[in-house]
Protein backbone atom coordinates (compact mmCIF):
# COMPACT_ATOMS: atom_id res chain seq x y z
CA UNK A 1 0.00 0.00 0.00
CA UNK A 2 1.15 3.02 -1.00
CA UNK A 3 2.21 5.78 2.10
CA UNK A 4 -0.16 8.44 0.82
CA UNK A 5 -2.96 5.94 0.21
CA UNK A 6 -2.18 4.74 4.02
CA UNK A 7 -2.45 8.24 5.31
CA UNK A 8 -5.85 9.25 3.79
CA UNK A 9 -7.24 5.73 4.83
CA UNK A 10 -6.00 6.50 8.42
CA UNK A 11 -7.45 9.56 8.58
CA UNK A 12 -10.76 8.52 7.22
CA UNK A 13 -10.56 6.08 10.00
CA UNK A 14 -9.54 8.52 13.09
CA UNK A 15 -12.69 10.20 11.86
CA UNK A 16 -14.66 7.26 12.45
CA UNK A 17 -12.64 6.14 15.80
CA UNK A 18 -13.25 9.74 17.07
CA UNK A 19 -17.30 9.38 16.66
CA UNK A 20 -19.60 11.92 15.22
CA UNK A 21 -22.69 13.42 16.83
CA UNK A 22 -26.50 11.75 16.95
CA UNK A 23 -25.32 8.18 16.56
CA UNK A 24 -27.51 6.12 18.53
CA UNK A 25 -26.71 3.33 20.55
CA UNK A 26 -26.93 -0.24 18.87
CA UNK A 27 -27.58 0.42 15.25
CA UNK A 28 -25.81 3.19 12.57
CA UNK A 29 -27.64 4.62 10.13
CA UNK A 30 -24.30 5.08 8.00
CA UNK A 31 -24.50 0.95 6.97
CA UNK A 32 -20.94 1.13 8.67
CA UNK A 33 -21.82 -1.53 12.15
CA UNK A 34 -19.08 -0.30 13.98
CA UNK A 35 -20.21 3.49 13.81
CA UNK A 36 -22.17 3.49 17.22
CA UNK A 37 -21.27 5.70 20.19
CA UNK A 38 -20.81 2.48 22.06
CA UNK A 39 -18.54 0.45 20.06
CA UNK A 40 -16.52 3.23 19.18
CA UNK A 41 -16.40 4.18 23.37
CA UNK A 42 -15.08 0.69 23.75
CA UNK A 43 -12.56 1.40 20.78
CA UNK A 44 -11.28 4.97 22.69
CA UNK A 45 -11.56 3.60 25.85
CA UNK A 46 -11.08 0.07 26.89
CA UNK A 47 -7.71 -0.43 25.03
CA UNK A 48 -4.16 0.44 26.65
CA UNK A 49 -0.94 1.11 24.58
CA UNK A 50 1.82 -1.69 25.69
CA UNK A 51 4.92 -2.28 24.37
CA UNK A 52 5.12 -1.45 20.35
CA UNK A 53 1.00 -1.95 20.46
CA UNK A 54 -0.56 1.50 20.45
CA UNK A 55 -3.51 2.44 20.16
CA UNK A 56 -3.50 3.43 16.53
CA UNK A 57 -3.49 -0.51 15.85
CA UNK A 58 -7.28 -0.04 16.06
CA UNK A 59 -7.76 2.23 13.62
CA UNK A 60 -9.02 -0.51 10.44
CA UNK A 61 -7.70 -0.19 7.08
CA UNK A 62 -10.49 -0.11 4.18
CA UNK A 63 -9.69 -3.60 3.40
CA UNK A 64 -10.08 -4.52 7.27
CA UNK A 65 -13.37 -2.82 7.77
CA UNK A 66 -14.95 -4.25 4.40
CA UNK A 67 -14.00 -7.67 5.76
CA UNK A 68 -15.11 -6.78 8.97
CA UNK A 69 -18.32 -5.50 8.22
CA UNK A 70 -19.77 -8.66 5.95
CA UNK A 71 -18.69 -10.84 8.56
CA UNK A 72 -20.41 -9.35 11.33
CA UNK A 73 -23.29 -8.85 9.41
CA UNK A 74 -22.80 -12.67 8.35
CA UNK A 75 -23.28 -11.47 4.55
CA UNK A 76 -21.45 -12.09 1.59
CA UNK A 77 -19.60 -9.39 0.20
CA UNK A 78 -20.48 -7.55 -3.08
CA UNK A 79 -18.47 -9.10 -6.12
CA UNK A 80 -17.97 -5.81 -7.15
CA UNK A 81 -16.10 -4.63 -3.80
CA UNK A 82 -14.64 -7.58 -3.57
CA UNK A 83 -12.93 -6.99 -7.06
CA UNK A 84 -11.87 -3.89 -5.58
CA UNK A 85 -10.24 -5.06 -2.88
CA UNK A 86 -8.33 -7.34 -4.96
CA UNK A 87 -7.31 -5.10 -7.42
CA UNK A 88 -6.38 -2.80 -4.40
CA UNK A 89 -4.07 -5.04 -3.14
CA UNK A 90 -2.41 -6.52 -6.27
CA UNK A 91 -1.37 -2.99 -7.10
CA UNK A 92 0.36 -2.41 -3.74
CA UNK A 93 2.26 -5.88 -4.43
CA UNK A 94 6.11 -4.45 -4.51
CA UNK A 95 7.75 -7.51 -6.73
CA UNK A 96 11.64 -8.26 -5.62
CA UNK A 97 13.81 -5.47 -7.19
CA UNK A 98 16.83 -7.94 -8.23
CA UNK A 99 14.02 -10.25 -10.12
CA UNK A 100 15.40 -12.39 -7.64
CA UNK A 101 12.32 -14.87 -5.98
CA UNK A 102 14.36 -17.17 -3.81
CA UNK A 103 16.44 -17.09 -0.94
CA UNK A 104 17.67 -19.54 1.37
CA UNK A 105 14.67 -22.39 2.75
CA UNK A 106 16.78 -23.38 5.77
CA UNK A 107 16.30 -19.51 6.73
CA UNK A 108 13.19 -19.69 5.39
CA UNK A 109 12.47 -22.88 7.88
CA UNK A 110 13.02 -20.88 10.85
CA UNK A 111 10.62 -18.26 9.75
CA UNK A 112 7.68 -20.56 9.60
CA UNK A 113 8.20 -21.69 13.09
CA UNK A 114 8.76 -18.35 14.37
CA UNK A 115 5.67 -17.25 15.99
CA UNK A 116 7.20 -14.19 17.61
CA UNK A 117 6.54 -10.38 16.52
CA UNK A 118 4.44 -7.35 16.87
CA UNK A 119 2.91 -8.53 20.05
CA UNK A 120 3.33 -6.00 22.87
CA UNK A 121 5.64 -8.82 24.46
CA UNK A 122 8.16 -8.54 21.71
CA UNK A 123 11.39 -6.92 21.26
CA UNK A 124 10.56 -4.61 18.21
CA UNK A 125 14.39 -4.49 17.50
CA UNK A 126 14.36 -8.32 16.52
CA UNK A 127 12.71 -9.82 13.30
CA UNK A 128 9.17 -11.24 13.51
CA UNK A 129 8.43 -14.30 12.02
CA UNK A 130 6.20 -15.33 9.54
CA UNK A 131 4.69 -18.38 11.93
CA UNK A 132 3.73 -20.22 8.37
CA UNK A 133 2.88 -23.64 10.49
CA UNK A 134 0.49 -22.27 12.31
CA UNK A 135 -2.09 -22.49 9.94
CA UNK A 136 -0.53 -24.61 6.92
CA UNK A 137 0.82 -28.20 6.56
CA UNK A 138 4.23 -27.68 5.47
CA UNK A 139 5.76 -30.42 6.52
CA UNK A 140 4.72 -34.31 6.24
CA UNK A 141 3.61 -36.29 9.00
CA UNK A 142 4.36 -33.88 11.76
CA UNK A 143 1.14 -33.56 13.85
CA UNK A 144 2.00 -29.71 15.20
CA UNK A 145 0.90 -28.03 12.23
CA UNK A 146 -2.45 -26.25 11.76
CA UNK A 147 -5.22 -26.40 9.34
CA UNK A 148 -6.99 -22.41 8.97
CA UNK A 149 -4.80 -22.63 5.52
CA UNK A 150 -4.71 -24.50 3.14
CA UNK A 151 -2.10 -27.36 2.92
CA UNK A 152 2.21 -27.12 1.15
CA UNK A 153 2.87 -29.58 1.28
CA UNK A 154 5.03 -30.61 -2.01
CA UNK A 155 3.75 -26.79 -3.18
CA UNK A 156 6.97 -26.61 -5.61
CA UNK A 157 6.81 -30.05 -6.80
CA UNK A 158 3.12 -29.86 -7.78
CA UNK A 159 3.30 -26.61 -8.94
CA UNK A 160 6.89 -26.42 -10.72
CA UNK A 161 8.71 -22.57 -10.42
CA UNK A 162 7.56 -20.76 -13.55
CA UNK A 163 7.67 -17.13 -13.83
CA UNK A 164 3.91 -17.03 -13.24
CA UNK A 165 4.27 -19.64 -9.90
CA UNK A 166 7.05 -17.10 -8.21
CA UNK A 167 4.83 -14.54 -9.34
CA UNK A 168 1.77 -15.52 -7.98
CA UNK A 169 2.99 -17.23 -4.73
CA UNK A 170 5.33 -13.93 -4.00
CA UNK A 171 1.80 -11.71 -3.85
CA UNK A 172 0.15 -14.41 -2.02
CA UNK A 173 2.93 -14.07 1.34
CA UNK A 174 3.14 -10.18 0.40
CA UNK A 175 -0.77 -9.19 0.64
CA UNK A 176 -2.73 -12.73 0.29
CA UNK A 177 -5.96 -10.11 -0.16
CA UNK A 178 -4.93 -9.59 -3.56
CA UNK A 179 -6.61 -13.19 -4.49
CA UNK A 180 -9.16 -13.77 -2.09
CA UNK A 181 -10.16 -9.99 -0.48
CA UNK A 182 -10.56 -11.29 2.75
CA UNK A 183 -8.25 -13.95 3.21
CA UNK A 184 -7.39 -14.48 6.88
CA UNK A 185 -4.01 -14.42 5.91
CA UNK A 186 -1.75 -11.90 7.35
CA UNK A 187 0.04 -9.03 4.42
CA UNK A 188 3.73 -10.17 5.01
CA UNK A 189 4.40 -7.65 3.06
CA UNK A 190 2.26 -4.98 2.83
CA UNK A 191 2.11 -4.66 6.03
CA UNK A 192 5.93 -4.71 6.47
CA UNK A 193 5.78 -8.22 8.94
CA UNK A 194 8.55 -9.84 6.82
CA UNK A 195 11.45 -8.16 5.18
CA UNK A 196 12.22 -8.68 1.23
CA UNK A 197 14.80 -11.10 2.54
CA UNK A 198 12.47 -12.88 4.67
CA UNK A 199 9.96 -13.03 2.45
CA UNK A 200 12.58 -14.84 -0.25
CA UNK A 201 13.91 -17.14 2.35
CA UNK A 202 9.84 -18.61 2.81
CA UNK A 203 9.70 -18.41 -0.66
CA UNK A 204 12.67 -21.22 -1.17
CA UNK A 205 11.36 -23.34 1.12
CA UNK A 206 8.07 -23.36 -1.06
CA UNK A 207 9.53 -23.50 -4.48
CA UNK A 208 13.29 -25.59 -3.30
CA UNK A 209 13.21 -29.34 -4.33
CA UNK A 210 15.83 -29.94 -0.95
CA UNK A 211 13.12 -28.25 1.36
CA UNK A 212 11.29 -30.69 3.83
CA UNK A 213 8.48 -29.30 2.21
CA UNK A 214 9.57 -30.82 -0.95
CA UNK A 215 11.91 -33.64 -0.37
CA UNK A 216 9.28 -36.30 0.55
CA UNK B 1 -0.16 -20.41 49.44
CA UNK B 2 3.60 -20.95 48.09
CA UNK B 3 3.89 -24.16 49.98
CA UNK B 4 0.64 -25.53 48.22
CA UNK B 5 2.07 -24.39 44.97
CA UNK B 6 4.73 -26.09 45.34
CA UNK B 7 3.10 -29.58 46.61
CA UNK B 8 0.89 -29.15 43.82
CA UNK B 9 3.21 -28.79 41.37
CA UNK B 10 5.38 -31.49 43.08
CA UNK B 11 1.62 -33.56 42.66
CA UNK B 12 1.83 -32.27 39.11
CA UNK B 13 5.57 -33.85 37.97
CA UNK B 14 4.61 -37.43 39.59
CA UNK B 15 1.09 -37.11 37.67
CA UNK B 16 2.21 -35.85 34.54
CA UNK B 17 4.42 -38.11 32.67
CA UNK B 18 1.85 -41.32 33.95
CA UNK B 19 -0.81 -39.15 31.97
CA UNK B 20 0.43 -38.37 29.19
CA UNK B 21 1.91 -42.11 29.00
CA UNK B 22 -1.73 -43.25 29.40
CA UNK B 23 -2.87 -40.61 26.66
CA UNK B 24 -0.55 -42.22 24.46
CA UNK B 25 -2.02 -45.88 24.72
CA UNK B 26 -5.60 -43.90 24.70
CA UNK B 27 -4.55 -42.55 21.23
CA UNK B 28 -3.91 -45.50 20.02
CA UNK B 29 -7.11 -47.52 21.12
CA UNK B 30 -9.19 -44.61 19.43
CA UNK B 31 -7.45 -44.54 15.78
CA UNK B 32 -10.64 -42.90 14.13
CA UNK B 33 -10.17 -39.85 16.71
CA UNK B 34 -9.37 -37.47 14.15
CA UNK B 35 -6.27 -34.88 14.30
CA UNK B 36 -8.46 -31.95 15.43
CA UNK B 37 -9.25 -33.89 18.76
CA UNK B 38 -5.73 -35.64 18.78
CA UNK B 39 -4.19 -32.83 20.09
CA UNK B 40 -6.40 -31.87 23.24
CA UNK B 41 -6.65 -35.79 23.94
CA UNK B 42 -4.17 -35.47 27.11
CA UNK B 43 -6.19 -32.37 28.48
CA UNK B 44 -9.30 -34.34 28.28
CA UNK B 45 -7.88 -37.27 30.49
CA UNK B 46 -6.08 -35.14 32.99
CA UNK B 47 -9.92 -33.63 33.61
CA UNK B 48 -11.08 -37.11 33.81
CA UNK B 49 -8.85 -38.08 36.16
CA UNK B 50 -9.31 -34.82 38.24
CA UNK B 51 -6.78 -33.50 40.79
CA UNK B 52 -6.57 -30.07 39.61
CA UNK B 53 -3.64 -27.68 41.24
CA UNK B 54 -6.35 -24.84 41.18
CA UNK B 55 -8.45 -26.71 43.58
CA UNK B 56 -6.12 -24.97 45.84
CA UNK B 57 -7.53 -21.43 44.52
CA UNK B 58 -10.79 -22.62 45.56
CA UNK B 59 -9.76 -23.09 49.13
CA UNK B 60 -7.74 -19.85 49.04
CA UNK B 61 -10.74 -18.28 47.89
CA UNK B 62 -13.19 -20.13 50.15
CA UNK B 63 -11.36 -18.70 53.28
CA UNK B 64 -10.56 -15.25 52.18
CA UNK B 65 -14.53 -15.47 50.87
CA UNK B 66 -15.52 -15.33 54.76
CA UNK B 67 -12.33 -13.00 55.99
CA UNK B 68 -12.71 -9.47 57.45
CA UNK B 69 -10.87 -7.53 55.12
CA UNK B 70 -10.32 -3.85 53.81
CA UNK B 71 -10.76 -0.49 55.27
CA UNK B 72 -14.04 -1.76 56.41
CA UNK B 73 -12.93 -5.13 57.83
CA UNK B 74 -16.05 -6.63 56.37
CA UNK B 75 -15.89 -10.38 54.84
CA UNK B 76 -17.51 -10.81 51.24
CA UNK B 77 -20.40 -13.16 52.36
CA UNK B 78 -23.43 -10.44 51.36
CA UNK B 79 -21.47 -9.79 48.09
CA UNK B 80 -24.71 -9.68 45.35
CA UNK B 81 -23.87 -11.76 42.41
CA UNK B 82 -26.92 -11.19 40.66
CA UNK B 83 -29.26 -14.14 42.58
CA UNK B 84 -29.27 -11.77 45.81
CA UNK B 85 -26.88 -10.79 48.96
CA UNK B 86 -25.01 -13.95 49.61
CA UNK B 87 -26.16 -16.49 47.08
CA UNK B 88 -23.46 -18.25 45.22
CA UNK B 89 -24.45 -21.18 44.03
CA UNK B 90 -25.27 -20.89 40.32
CA UNK B 91 -24.83 -17.01 40.33
CA UNK B 92 -21.58 -17.31 37.91
CA UNK B 93 -23.48 -19.43 35.69
CA UNK B 94 -25.41 -16.27 35.29
CA UNK B 95 -22.68 -14.51 34.63
CA UNK B 96 -22.09 -11.60 32.87
CA UNK B 97 -25.58 -9.55 33.35
CA UNK B 98 -27.14 -6.43 34.20
CA UNK B 99 -26.62 -4.78 38.01
CA UNK B 100 -29.24 -1.90 38.29
CA UNK B 101 -27.04 -0.55 41.14
CA UNK B 102 -24.18 -0.02 39.09
CA UNK B 103 -25.75 0.47 35.88
CA UNK B 104 -23.83 -1.53 34.64
CA UNK B 105 -23.20 -5.40 32.90
CA UNK B 106 -20.50 -7.15 34.65
CA UNK B 107 -18.87 -10.45 34.53
CA UNK B 108 -17.68 -11.91 37.46
CA UNK B 109 -14.65 -10.16 37.98
CA UNK B 110 -16.15 -6.86 37.64
CA UNK B 111 -18.55 -7.83 40.54
CA UNK B 112 -16.12 -9.14 43.01
CA UNK B 113 -14.37 -5.79 42.54
CA UNK B 114 -18.13 -3.94 42.99
CA UNK B 115 -18.11 -5.73 46.02
CA UNK B 116 -14.65 -5.43 47.70
CA UNK B 117 -15.01 -1.41 47.20
CA UNK B 118 -18.91 -1.53 48.74
CA UNK B 119 -18.47 -4.09 50.92
CA UNK B 120 -14.78 -4.11 52.56
CA UNK B 121 -14.08 -0.44 51.67
CA UNK B 122 -11.15 -1.36 48.93
CA UNK B 123 -10.65 1.40 46.10
CA UNK B 124 -10.70 -0.05 42.62
CA UNK B 125 -7.15 0.16 42.06
CA UNK B 126 -6.57 -1.81 45.06
CA UNK B 127 -8.60 -4.31 44.16
CA UNK B 128 -8.06 -4.86 40.96
CA UNK B 129 -4.03 -4.93 41.76
CA UNK B 130 -1.91 -7.67 39.70
CA UNK B 131 -5.37 -8.89 38.88
CA UNK B 132 -3.25 -11.67 36.53
CA UNK B 133 -0.55 -13.30 38.35
CA UNK B 134 3.01 -14.02 36.51
CA UNK B 135 2.83 -17.11 35.22
CA UNK B 136 3.88 -19.73 37.60
CA UNK B 137 3.21 -17.18 40.21
CA UNK B 138 0.87 -16.93 42.76
CA UNK B 139 -2.96 -15.95 42.03
CA UNK B 140 -4.50 -12.84 43.76
CA UNK B 141 -6.86 -12.60 46.10
CA UNK B 142 -9.60 -11.65 43.30
CA UNK B 143 -8.78 -14.89 41.17
CA UNK B 144 -8.85 -16.75 43.84
CA UNK B 145 -12.70 -15.75 45.01
CA UNK B 146 -13.14 -15.72 41.26
CA UNK B 147 -12.14 -19.71 41.14
CA UNK B 148 -14.02 -20.20 44.28
CA UNK B 149 -17.29 -18.31 43.34
CA UNK B 150 -17.41 -20.23 39.85
CA UNK B 151 -16.78 -23.39 41.45
CA UNK B 152 -20.14 -22.92 43.31
CA UNK B 153 -21.51 -23.24 39.79
CA UNK B 154 -19.99 -26.37 38.65
CA UNK B 155 -21.69 -29.16 36.81
CA UNK B 156 -24.58 -26.07 36.04
CA UNK B 157 -26.40 -25.16 33.06
CA UNK B 158 -24.99 -21.59 31.66
CA UNK B 159 -27.94 -19.62 31.54
CA UNK B 160 -26.82 -15.91 30.83
CA UNK B 161 -29.97 -13.40 31.14
CA UNK B 162 -30.57 -11.35 27.74
CA UNK B 163 -33.41 -9.02 29.12
CA UNK B 164 -32.24 -5.91 29.28
CA UNK B 165 -31.43 -3.51 26.46
CA UNK B 166 -27.70 -3.20 28.18
CA UNK B 167 -27.56 -7.13 28.28
CA UNK B 168 -28.12 -7.39 25.02
CA UNK B 169 -25.87 -3.81 23.90
CA UNK B 170 -23.61 -5.92 25.59
CA UNK B 171 -23.92 -8.96 23.24
CA UNK B 172 -23.84 -6.98 19.81
CA UNK B 173 -20.70 -5.39 21.02
CA UNK B 174 -19.34 -8.27 22.10
CA UNK B 175 -20.03 -9.61 18.38
CA UNK B 176 -19.02 -6.59 16.79
CA UNK B 177 -15.73 -6.82 18.07
CA UNK B 178 -15.47 -10.32 18.15
CA UNK B 179 -15.49 -9.74 13.93
CA UNK B 180 -13.46 -6.55 14.03
CA UNK B 181 -10.17 -7.07 11.79
CA UNK B 182 -7.24 -4.83 12.78
CA UNK B 183 -3.52 -4.16 13.50
CA UNK B 184 -0.66 -5.13 11.37
CA UNK B 185 -1.85 -8.89 11.42
CA UNK B 186 -5.23 -7.86 10.28
CA UNK B 187 -6.78 -10.91 12.54
CA UNK B 188 -10.02 -10.32 14.54
CA UNK B 189 -10.84 -12.81 17.23
CA UNK B 190 -12.85 -14.47 13.91
CA UNK B 191 -9.20 -15.70 12.43
CA UNK B 192 -9.30 -18.04 14.42
CA UNK B 193 -12.82 -18.97 15.97
CA UNK B 194 -15.38 -18.54 13.49
CA UNK B 195 -15.02 -22.20 11.86
CA UNK B 196 -15.10 -25.54 13.45
CA UNK B 197 -12.39 -28.32 13.29
CA UNK B 198 -9.79 -25.76 12.97
CA UNK B 199 -6.53 -26.29 14.83
CA UNK B 200 -3.36 -23.37 15.52
CA UNK B 201 -0.41 -25.99 15.29
CA UNK B 202 -1.86 -29.03 17.65
CA UNK B 203 -4.35 -27.02 19.43
CA UNK B 204 -7.96 -27.46 18.94
CA UNK B 205 -9.73 -23.96 18.02
CA UNK B 206 -13.59 -23.78 19.34
CA UNK B 207 -15.97 -22.28 16.84
CA UNK B 208 -16.96 -19.28 19.09
CA UNK B 209 -19.81 -18.17 17.14
CA UNK B 210 -21.89 -21.59 17.33
CA UNK B 211 -24.47 -22.21 19.62
CA UNK B 212 -24.72 -25.59 21.36
CA UNK B 213 -22.17 -28.47 23.07
CA UNK B 214 -19.68 -28.42 19.86
CA UNK B 215 -19.69 -24.34 19.43
CA UNK B 216 -18.62 -21.54 21.88
CA UNK B 217 -19.17 -23.38 24.99
CA UNK B 218 -16.04 -26.16 24.22
CA UNK B 219 -14.23 -23.36 25.22
CA UNK B 220 -16.50 -20.75 27.56
CA UNK B 221 -17.95 -24.11 30.21
CA UNK B 222 -14.78 -24.86 31.16
CA UNK B 223 -13.18 -21.37 32.55
CA UNK B 224 -12.12 -20.76 35.08
CA UNK B 225 -8.97 -22.64 34.54
CA UNK B 226 -5.65 -23.97 35.05
CA UNK B 227 -3.67 -24.08 31.95
CA UNK B 228 -0.74 -26.05 31.99
CA UNK B 229 1.84 -23.22 29.91
CA UNK B 230 0.80 -20.99 32.69
CA UNK B 231 0.98 -22.91 36.28
CA UNK B 232 -1.17 -20.59 37.56
CA UNK B 233 -5.22 -20.47 37.81
CA UNK B 234 -7.06 -18.14 35.55
CA UNK B 235 -10.16 -16.56 34.51
CA UNK B 236 -11.84 -15.85 31.01
CA UNK B 237 -10.45 -12.03 31.71
CA UNK B 238 -6.95 -13.01 31.33
CA UNK B 239 -8.05 -15.43 28.87
CA UNK B 240 -9.54 -12.34 26.69
CA UNK B 241 -6.18 -10.33 26.80
CA UNK B 242 -4.20 -13.56 25.59
CA UNK B 243 -6.23 -13.71 22.17
CA UNK B 244 -5.36 -9.80 21.91
CA UNK B 245 -1.87 -10.09 22.29
CA UNK B 246 -1.79 -12.82 19.58
CA UNK B 247 -4.16 -10.20 17.33
CA UNK B 248 -1.69 -8.06 18.10
CA UNK B 249 -3.92 -5.57 19.50
CA UNK B 250 -3.41 -3.05 21.89
CA UNK B 251 -4.04 -4.32 25.47
CA UNK B 252 -7.80 -4.40 26.84
CA UNK B 253 -8.05 -2.94 29.89
CA UNK B 254 -9.40 -5.42 32.76
CA UNK B 255 -13.58 -5.53 33.44
CA UNK B 256 -13.91 -3.47 30.48
CA UNK B 257 -16.46 -3.44 28.15
CA UNK B 258 -14.24 -4.77 25.51
CA UNK B 259 -14.00 -7.53 28.04
CA UNK B 260 -16.99 -8.06 29.45
CA UNK B 261 -18.60 -7.74 25.83
CA UNK B 262 -16.30 -10.24 24.10
CA UNK B 263 -17.50 -13.00 27.67
CA UNK B 264 -21.06 -11.99 27.47
CA UNK B 265 -20.93 -12.93 23.31
CA UNK B 266 -19.13 -15.95 24.05
CA UNK B 267 -21.53 -17.00 26.77
CA UNK B 268 -24.38 -16.72 25.54
CA UNK B 269 -24.01 -18.38 23.12
CA UNK B 270 -22.57 -21.66 25.29
CA UNK B 271 -25.98 -21.18 27.10
CA UNK B 272 -27.43 -24.62 27.89
CA UNK B 273 -24.10 -25.93 28.28
CA UNK B 274 -23.20 -27.38 31.38
CA UNK B 275 -20.22 -25.95 33.30
CA UNK B 276 -16.83 -27.93 34.07
CA UNK B 277 -14.68 -25.55 36.24
CA UNK B 278 -11.70 -25.62 37.17
CA UNK B 279 -10.45 -27.49 34.45
CA UNK B 280 -7.15 -28.56 32.88
CA UNK B 281 -6.35 -26.17 29.69
CA UNK B 282 -3.16 -26.28 27.61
Amino acid sequence: MKRTTLFVLMTAAAGVLGGCAGMNQSASTSGNPFDTESFQSILKNDFAPKGQAKLDRLVQTKQQYECSKYEYLGKPMPAEMRKKLESEAMAGIVYPKDGQYMGDWKAGLKIAQDGKGLQWSDDPSKPSGGNCLACHEMIKNDPSQGNLGPSLVDYGKLRGNSEAILKYTWGRIYDSAAYNACSWMPSFGAHKILTEQQMKDVMALLMDPKSPVNAN
Amino acid sequence: MRNRTKKAAMLAGVALPAMLWAGVLTHQAQAAESLTQEGNGYLALMNEMGGNPADFNIDDGKKLWTEKRGPKKASMEQCNLGLGPGVLKGAYAQLPRYFADTGKVQDLESRLITCMETLQGFTEQQAEHDAFAKESGNATPLVNMAMYVAHESDNMKIAIPQNTPEEKLAYENGKKLFFYRAGPFSFSCATCHSESDKRIKISALPNLTMTGPKGAAVSYATWPAYPNSQGVARTLEWRMLACFRQQRFPMPKMTSNAVIDLITYMGVNSNGATLHTPSFKR
